[in-house]
């Protein structure tokens, strides 16, 4: 099939809400805020309710709204689609639009794969909902019963007849029937849209160069800013001369200012011009004196990890324990204890950080932002501006990947900061050495873990998680005698579900002034590694094949298909010739259940990765090839995370500046891959994330399976193995 | 600050900009089509990739005063203008872009490639899109992209389209 460049109808824009027939539904609204709405309404068109995700208008026009941005997880199809589906409209000729924040579309935070599996049922009801509604006014309107109506293509049939009424045609009268708080939603037999084989609405404007990230937008009088950090990250300035930079032609002004992250503010310096170009030139020319402390002693990631590698030696805080691990540990005659690493790693989307953000003369503000969550980005703005949330106009653009940095807006609290200075539309945009250096980043964590096996079967396992914490540094919310609690979701038994006589999870908290954050599976990321790997460890002192091994102590069946799956799919029983070795893990997280194996063959002194398998369980998901597509890159993200440099600061520096540094897999490191998903009809879970935390630990069994070396840090040289 | 003429997907476009402003800002920002992406500004990433001449360059790493005053540029907005390029076909049929940041520089390559070599083989590829860095990771849906629009140029059932 051919496409003209033009022919598809897919839109992201904002939209006014006149001309509006039906509104499932507003909030109930009062005074001032109803009147801003309904003011180029008649008043019978508005319906006040719960969720307003369905405009219909009286031309039959359809416009959803996606409550969750997109930074490549296919959110702007996944979400419009559970609507679609109980609404009975095709994708392709609705309006799309993305939320601005406002409360009444509830969360609308794209992270913790948690789009589809949180708005499965709300999204669903508000597509039924809207659609009884429609059905009740044909059905009256032929003094029928609703029964004898069905909804199919925006359309309201009348069984065995030729009648039929678009939604458009109903609309008016249906705005004004109440809401049902309790439509019924469709049996999954009978879907069209979910779980089927769809195209994506939004790639054609992305293979056209048309998409608008939040880097391309442009308003009328905008000005550039680029700004220099601290090259120690928390230092403070002593002094700025910004001579040299005021020469460059088109720089405008040079400013102070502050980079705002959740726990702290760092001193900056932004270089305002005409252009980014001569704002990032006037910023090479800036001579700032810093005073860095101590910082240059604690912002180093050896000394982070020697602190952990200490607390590794005592025992932490428990988080969960089942039977006397300790005890049991003790008094086992097969045991063993070892320590793994993860390093710090850096998000490094391709499309940095950036914001366009207008402070207007009139204490009223427009925004547009790449953020992960509009509701949460207008917050924060509101603060940063010291103005109220409804002075705020917020609009995201698409996000040119992201895996949790757009979600820390502190490129955000730069823009607003200058654009309260400037009173003029300022983009900041960081480049790619601010984004490298200054992070926030994943944390390096270490794992402690031990075990013991008896009769050929691992009886034991303790899990001892060693880091800074998350909720810790960026929510300042951790006790100093609290474990983690995002470790229940990740790290517990009850997550990994692997039925042990005894087990433990515990905790010990190392700080670093080194600022961190969520990266893409958060901590399963870094502790699929040790549990993985120590589990392969387990099963070789018991004598066991390692599936055998896990199947033995997993009770729980979907666990079990998923490794089974994987078993078959990727030939594990296959007997390989010296030299090659299969590996595998599985991890359960955000929901959902995946496991990867994969092959390797020694080469020379290193190995080169042949093939990576994938096996998920996801429950009911929206688009079988979007769960490909995102298990493959976290196949592609877990093994560069595995193998390539991690993030390192020494003497309060970061070590890194740009892709040369800090590099990420290329296509001619890209393995085969086969991605199988389970249809299990479960409830919806995560598939943005889960893909990823088996990777690394089956990569590294991969490489005992071959070489018989165990390694336990991360990164992997593959071309030197040792 | 200079005045260039410049040659951009077959029009002629006046632009104002510092000497030393690399052709990416000059096209983002000046000329105002935004299709072409920034990633790094070292040539590491290839987002920012455009033809010079039919041939792909990384547009960050190229000042404006050195370009050639006959240099025909084009930029993604360029190909495909009126029917989609074999490559922007395939790219939707196998659904390659996740986040899409990258997928203009992506894009741009392989259109250099399959003009430069119209049947390639899997190592070829491969050498020759290595410099596109994909974040999201859809260098597998890429690859089995060229080869499907390697095929349909083949057997004629599309067209190479309007690449000026
Ligand atoms: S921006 Fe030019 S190669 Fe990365
Ligand atoms: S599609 Fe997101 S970086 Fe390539």
């Amino acid at each position: 099939m051919k496409h003209s460049a033009n022919s598809r109808r897919f839109f992201i824009k904002t939209s006014a809400l006149a001309g509006v027939g039906l509104v499932i539904g507003l909030p109930k609204l009062q005074g001032e805020a109803l009147k801003s709405i309904t003011k180029n309404l008649p008043p019978e068109f508005i319906n006040l309710e719960i969720n307003p995700f369905i405009i219909i208008r009286t031309d039959g026009s359809i416009t959803l709204i996606n409550p969750r941005p997109d930074m490549g997880q296919g959110s702007m199809q996944a979400a419009p689609s559970l609507l679609a589906e109980e609404l009975e409209v095709s994708l392709e000729k609705v309006t799309i639009i993305q939320s601005d924040g406002q409360s009444k579309y509830g969360s609308q935070q794209s992270g913790g794969s948690s789009t589809v599996r949180g708005l499965w049922y709300p999204l669903r009801k508000a597509g039924a909902a809207a659609k009884e509604m429609l059905i009740q006014v044909a059905a009256s309107r032929w003094a029928t019963s609703t029964d004898l109506c069905f909804a199919k293509d925006a359309t309201i049939y009348l069984k065995n007849s030729d009648k039929s009424f678009s939604y458009g045609e109903l609309a008016e009268d249906a705005a004004k029937l109440p809401v049902p708080k309790n439509p019924k939603l469709k049996d999954p037999a009978d879907f069209t849209l979910l779980g089927k084989y769809n195209k994506r609405l939004d790639i054609p404007s992305k293979v056209t160069g048309k998409a608008v990230f939040g880097i391309d937008i442009e308003v009328p009088g905008m000005v550039y800013a680029c700004i220099q950090h601290s090259p120690t990250i928390h230092a403070s300035i002593i002094s700025v001369d910004d001579t040299q930079s005021l020469l460059v032609k088109g720089v405008q002004k040079v400013i102070r200012c502050k980079r705002t992250m959740p726990h702290r503010q760092s001193d900056a310096v932004a270089v305002v011009a005409s252009t980014w170009w001569a704002a990032q030139k006037g910023r090479s020319l800036l001579n700032v004196k810093w005073d860095d402390g101590q910082l240059a002693l604690t912002q180093t990631t050896d000394a982070y990890f020697q602190k952990a590698y200490e607390a590794a030696k005592k025992e932490g805080v428990r988080h969960e324990e089942k039977g006397d691990f300790l005890a049991k540990f003790n008094s086992a005659s097969a045991k063993l204890e070892a320590v793994y690493e993860t390093p710090f790693l850096a998000h490094a989307p391709i499309e940095p950080e950036c914001a366009v953000v207008h402070y207007k003369e009139d204490g009223t503000a427009e925004i547009w932002a790449h953020v992960q969550g509009p509701d949460g980005g207008l917050a924060d703005a509101a603060r940063f501006l010291g103005i109220e949330q409804d002075k705020i106009k917020f609009h995201v653009p698409l996000l040119g990947g992201s895996f949790g940095r757009k979600a820390y807006h502190d490129y955000l609290s730069e823009a607003c900061f200058l654009a309260k200075e400037l009173k003029k539309p300022v983009k900041v945009l960081w480049t790619r050495e601010d984004d490298i250096t200054q992070g926030p980043y994943r944390p390096g964590m270490l794992s402690r873990v031990q075990g013991m096996v008896s009769n050929g079967k691992l009886t034991g396992f303790h899990h001892h998680a060693i880091g800074e914490s998350i909720v810790g540094q960026v929510f300042n919310g951790l006790k100093p005698d609290e474990a983690d609690p995002w470790l229940s979701g990740e790290l517990s038994t009850e997550n990994n579900q692997y039925q042990f006589p005894v087990s433990k999870v515990s905790w010990t908290h190392v700080k670093t002034d080194i600022p961190i954050v969520w990266w893409r599976s958060v901590y399963a990321s870094n502790f699929g590694w040790g549990q993985e790997c120590f589990i392969d460890e387990l099963a070789h002192l018991a004598g066991k094949d390692p599936l055998e091994a896990r199947l033995a102590i997993l009770k729980d069946e979907r666990f079990r298909k998923v490794l089974e799956t994987l078993a078959e799919k990727a030939n594990w029983k296959e007997k390989l010739p010296a030299g090659k070795g299969k590996g595998l893990a599985i991890f359960a997280s955000f929901g959902s259940i995946s496991a990867c194996c994969i092959t390797v063959s020694t080469s020379g002194k290193g190995i080169i990765i042949e093939k990576a398998v994938s096996v998920i369980d996801c429950g009911h998901y929206v688009n079988p090839d979007n769960v490909v597509a995102q298990t493959q890159g976290n196949i592609v993200m877990g093994i560069s995370a595995a193998i390539k440099d991690g993030i390192t600061f020494s003497n309060g520096k970061c070590d890194q500046t740009n892709y040369h540094e800090y590099q990420v897999l290329r296509m001619n490191e890209t393995p085969v891959m086969e991605v199988h998903i389970i249809q299990s009809g479960a409830e919806p879970g995560g598939v943005g994330e889960p893909g990823l935390p088996p990777v690394a630990p089956a990569l590294g069994n991969a490489i005992f399976a071959a070489t018989g070396i165990r390694l336990r840090k991360l990164p992997i040289n593959i071309s030197s193995i040792s | 600050m200079a005045a260039y003429q410049l040659q951009i997907n077959g029009k002629k476009i006046n632009a104002e900009a510092a000497a030393d402003m690399p052709l990416l800002w000059v096209i983002r920002d000046i000329v105002g089509l935004k299709g072409t992406k920034y990633g790094c500004g070292i040539a590491q990433c290839g987002a920012c990739t455009i033809h010079i001449d039919g041939s792909p360059v990384r547009s960050c790493q190229i000042p404006i005063s050195t370009l050639s005053k006959k240099a025909k540029i084009t930029t993604i907005e360029g190909i495909g203008e009126i029917e989609l390029h074999a490559i922007q076909e395939a790219w939707i049929e196998e659904q390659v872009p996740q986040c899409g940041y990258c997928q203009s520089g992506q894009i741009m390559s392989a259109v250099a490639l399959l003009k430069e070599n119209p049947q390639p083989t899997d190592e070829e590829i491969v050498a020759s899109m290595n410099g596109n860095l994909c974040r999201c990771g859809t260098y597998s849906r890429i690859h089995n992209g060229i080869k499907k629009a390697a095929i349909a140029l083949k057997e004629g059932t599309t067209s190479p389209s309007n690449n000026k």
